[in-house]
């Protein structure tokens, strides 16, 4: 099975995303610099969080604009599994991978916290594992966290089902309490919280296995396919 | 230009030619007290001292933890810088510290910052405290470095300005170290951003006192973006094996770094002005001495350059190769064949050292007599004020703004005693950073023992063993004798406790003229000390109705400089609490005992606060009640304010369960340590008794609102 990590000037969580998938599922991922080209037989793409480009003009918004990112576009249509994380989320929505925008904290500043998301779409590669109202416990660390959708495009998320993960509590005032999303087609997740970061009982205080799932849900498909 | 009669006179001397202007910028930049250390100097040979795990030559610590790994340390202020443009100065401060780490050839792997502020009710106080924080944050957390503790701490001595003082440590493999080695016809190369007009004279601003009409123009400007990509850059490098030698680019610019790493080297080094690549069109005393940031010095063989080219491409950071190793000890400036400057290596390295007078500042004795005071008897009443002062409260306000997780090594977050960070070689590391200003100007010897010993403390309830520690002495304007004073009190302070408890000091720094139009601050020496855990850290458990509170250590009368006096009398009279050795070793053996054998459920060591504000946080942490037996706590006759509020040093107080009370208490006995049971965990209320009389009562679930929240008002209230 490929796992491909993508890695732009100023990621900041590559390594910590193949640690997870190395170390604790023991998969081989591989690092694609954003100059390198992707192979077609790659079966599950991950953009990692950090501050790409530094975050200026808007975080996410230069990397979209990546010629990586025109691969990618092309890979998902070909229903390629792509999670997204943090800044990795906040690029696929730059990409128009992902509907809606976020905006700035509510408290203007960067929060870095352990909350709990609940699981609400168990039909995507990276939750099939996982069941409905599933709660787990992660932490966040962003400065433009807010996940916001105007009526419309709520309605469609809702009526699509492409809603993946919702806060528990209103901690950044969200639209629905979102914290991560799909595509139409359910093969690009996005997601604000970290679940590298809460996939190892050492560093997760409160229980690691549900964030683990979120991997072990990619995997599980394709052991049973090969 | 800040150079002395003397040194110009001793300078002409030693030349016997005419002075350059390109060459007299080099020496005013490298004899500045910021980067010549030529007050200090002379008395910190004695602190740096070493043991068999320690490795010299670098810009930063060095301890060997096992036989491949290391680890790198360092701690840095900016504090000028901070005052004026908080956040950059800040910013700023956390690149510099990095770097340190880099030039070592680690990667860095976490950040503690120190910040010290004026007094809280000051708007200014609040802009610089939330500007800081800001600037701290922003940095660590786009180059992805954890913020995983420190400290915060608010003093009317610190009006309009600040102490950011931040700690960097770093992670490696002892063989990628940089080696330090250069030979003849060796490469230069200047790697990293444009070098601009921004930060020119920035050591000089730094190696004097504070005044109001300072240029901005000595501020340098942080870009934590391009720091991203040179560490990449560079450790990509030394995976390569490209690099023979390097030095980052902090105080005194291009002038310190290639003077010193020359030195180090014991080669000279020629450099062309014309060949660095810069932001605007600048004079070579510009060049020479601008501060512009993210900027690093490698020295490297020729056949190197096609690999660094093809590397520094892939990251689009720019270099340029600015000179050659020369053997003749010499260092040159040239623009293109024209020569601006040629001096001895040695005679820039080597300013002329001063002697400092030094003399008891007059406080001191007046400070020996406790001033007499009214106790307030209502202490419920006082607790509460004081665990809402933003020096105790929770400090949730400010790590919540810090990424304290990315890296994924962060095994315990911030708001404990101490942070707990898993290596790749199945250990662990502790880390602590501790000040106590107002003690150590009461006793800037016992002090300073003080912050020591507390820093230990700290990493002893993690289960870790403390290998080494650095220090930071920042004080007042050393032509002050009275301030020179409590500086080599406190440099004696420390150099007796590293010794005692052989934990070596690996590095650290001094800061002189933090004075502003109010006065010098008081003295502050900050203590960073790391500690390593072989087997598992020490995961507190949740304390039950039914355990038992134990207390191990004296109470003293010793409130000179405490958290009470300060924050309830404005004073600072009285004793300063002082460590014996002895029964601080024995202590922090017991802890490590008990916490091996899984007898304790949580624990705290007694500090700021003292055992009140102790007791009251383990019970906060949780949410459950206590009550508390005064007359059960070993004392000496205290009333019962000064007993809850003393800062007597070698204090711990332990949860432990029924099941493991006889074993705990038959260890202690064993070693015939000083502790009693001095309280029962219960209920929803922390309740300090005196025979059958409540002295404190208070909600629990009611206190600890108060104390999550404090910072957060004081912050919502003065945007």
């Amino acid at each position: 099975m490929n796992v491909g990590i993508v890695v732009f000037p100023g990621s900041n969580c590559d390594r910590d995303v193949k640690h997870v998938l190395d170390k604790t599922l023991n998969t081989n991922s591989k690092f694609y610099w954003h100059t390198k080209r992707i192979p077609n037989n790659i079966d599950v793409i991950i953009i990692p969080g950090g501050f790409t480009y530094g975050d200026y003009l808007r975080p996410g918004i230069i990397a979209s604009h990546s010629p990586i990112m025109k691969h990618i576009q092309k890979l998902a249509q070909q229903k390629i599994p792509i999670l997204g994380i943090c800044n990795g989320f906040q690029i696929l929505v730059e990409s128009n991978l992902l509907p809606g925008t976020l905006l700035k904290n509510t408290s203007l500043n960067f929060m870095c916290q352990w909350i709990n998301i609940k699981v609400t779409n168990t039909k995507t590669p990276f939750t099939t594992k996982l069941q409905l109202q599933q709660k787990i416990p992660i932490p966040i660390a962003n400065g433009e966290g807010r996940y916001y959708a105007d009526k419309k495009t709520l309605t469609s998320l809702q009526k699509n089902n492409q809603i993946v993960f919702r806060y528990e509590n209103n901690i950044n005032n969200s639209t629905y309490n979102i914290a991560g999303i799909c595509n139409k087609d359910m093969n690009v997740v996005g997601m604000m919280p970290h679940p590298e970061r809460a996939s190892e009982s050492e560093i997760n205080p409160i229980d690691n296995k549900p964030s683990l799932l979120i991997f072990k849900s990619i995997l599980k498909q394709f052991t049973i396919e090969n | 230009m800040t150079l002395t009669n003397n040194e110009l006179t001793y300078l002409k001397n030693k030349i016997d030619r005419i002075i350059t202007s390109t060459e007299l910028q080099i020496i005013n930049a490298e004899w500045s007290e910021h980067c010549s250390y030529k007050s200090s100097k002379n008395h910190l040979q004695a602190l740096r001292n070493c043991n068999n795990t320690t490795m010299t030559g670098h810009d930063s610590g060095v301890i060997k933890i096992d036989d491949d790994y290391v680890i790198t340390l360092h701690i840095e202020s900016h504090n000028h810088p901070s005052a004026i443009e908080p956040f950059g100065g800040s910013a700023t401060g956390i690149g510099g510290v990095v770097r340190d780490i880099l030039s070592s050839g680690t990667r860095p792997i976490a950040l503690l910052n120190g910040l010290r502020f004026g007094d809280v009710n000051n708007a200014n106080t609040k802009w610089i405290f939330k500007n800081v924080v800001n600037g701290v944050g922003s940095y660590g957390n786009c180059i992805g470095v954890p913020n995983v503790g420190g400290e915060l701490e608010f003093n009317s001595c610190y009006n309009d300005y600040a102490l950011v003082d931040v700690m960097c440590i770093g992670f490696g493999k002892q063989k990628s170290l940089i080696h330090n080695r250069a030979n003849k016809n060796d490469l230069v190369i200047l790697l990293g951003n444009f070098t601009g007009r921004d930060g020119v004279g920035g050591s000089q601003f730094a190696s004097d006192s504070l005044k109001s009409n300072d240029i901005v123009s000595a501020i340098q400007i942080p870009n934590p973006f391009i720091k991203k990509l040179i560490i990449e850059t560079i450790l990509e490098l030394i995976h390569h094996n490209c690099i023979k030698a390097m030095k980052d680019l902090g105080g005194g610019g291009l002038s310190c770094a290639i003077s010193e790493i020359a030195d180090s080297l014991s080669v000279g080094i020629t450099i062309d002005i014309n060949k660095i690549h810069t932001k605007q069109t600048m004079i070579p005393e510009e060049i020479i001495t601008s501060e512009s940031q993210e900027r690093m010095l490698l020295i490297i063989d020729k056949n190197n350059l096609k690999k660094v080219n093809q590397i520094c491409t892939k990251f689009d950071i720019p270099y340029s190769i600015i000179g050659t190793v020369t053997d003749n000890n010499m260092f040159k400036v040239t623009n293109n064949n024209k020569t601006l400057a040629s001096l001895p290596i040695d005679l820039v390295v080597h300013p002329p050292l001063l002697h400092r007078n030094s003399s008891v500042p007059h406080y001191i004795h007046e400070l020996k007599n406790e001033k007499k005071y009214n106790p307030n008897n209502n202490l419920t009443e006082i607790l509460i004020q004081m665990i809402t002062h933003p020096n105790l409260a929770n400090k949730n306000w400010i790590y919540g703004q810090y990424d304290q997780e990315v890296g994924i090594r962060t095994v315990i977050k911030p708001g404990y005693d101490a942070a707990v960070l898993r290596l790749d070689n199945k250990k662990y590391l502790a880390v602590s950073m501790d000040g106590n200003p107002k003690h150590c100007y009461v006793n800037p010897y016992f002090g300073a023992i003080g912050c020591f010993d507390e820093a230990c403390r700290n990493i002893i309830c993690t289960g870790a063993t403390p290998i080494g520690m650095v220090d930071h002495l920042q004080f007042g304007n050393p032509e002050n004798p009275e301030v020179f004073w409590s500086f080599l009190q406190s440099v004696y302070g420390i150099k007796d406790y590293s010794q005692e408890f052989n934990i070596p000091c690996i590095g650290g720094k001094v800061s002189f003229y933090n004075e502003t139009r109010h006065g010098q601050i008081k003295p502050s020496p900050v203590i960073g000390v790391i500690g390593i855990i072989d087997h598992e850290p020490f995961h507190e458990q949740q304390i039950c109705d039914g355990d038992n509170l134990i207390m191990i250590g004296y109470t003293k009368d010793e409130l000179g400089g405490s958290e009470y006096f300060y924050q309830i009398f404005d004073s600072y009279s009285g004793k300063c609490p002082q460590v014996k050795f002895q029964t601080s070793k024995q202590h922090m053996n017991i802890v490590l005992t008990l916490l091996k054998n899984k007898l304790i459920k949580s624990i705290t060591d007694c500090s700021k606060g003292g055992l009140a504000f102790a007791i009251a946080k383990l019970c906060m942490m949780n949410q459950i009640g206590c009550i508390v037996n005064l007359n059960l706590i070993p004392h000496s006759k205290l009333n019962n304010d000064k007993l809850l509020f003393s800062e007597s040093h070698s204090r711990f107080i332990l949860a432990v369960s029924n099941h493991n009370l006889d074993q705990t208490i038959s260890i202690l006995n064993s070693q015939c340590i000083l502790f009693n049971i001095i309280g029962k965990f219960n209920s929803n209320n922390l309740i300090f008794k005196q025979n059958n009389l409540h002295v404190i009562n208070l909600n629990i679930k009611t206190l600890h609102n108060k104390w999550m929240t404090s910072i957060n008002k004081m912050m919502s209230n003065g945007k």
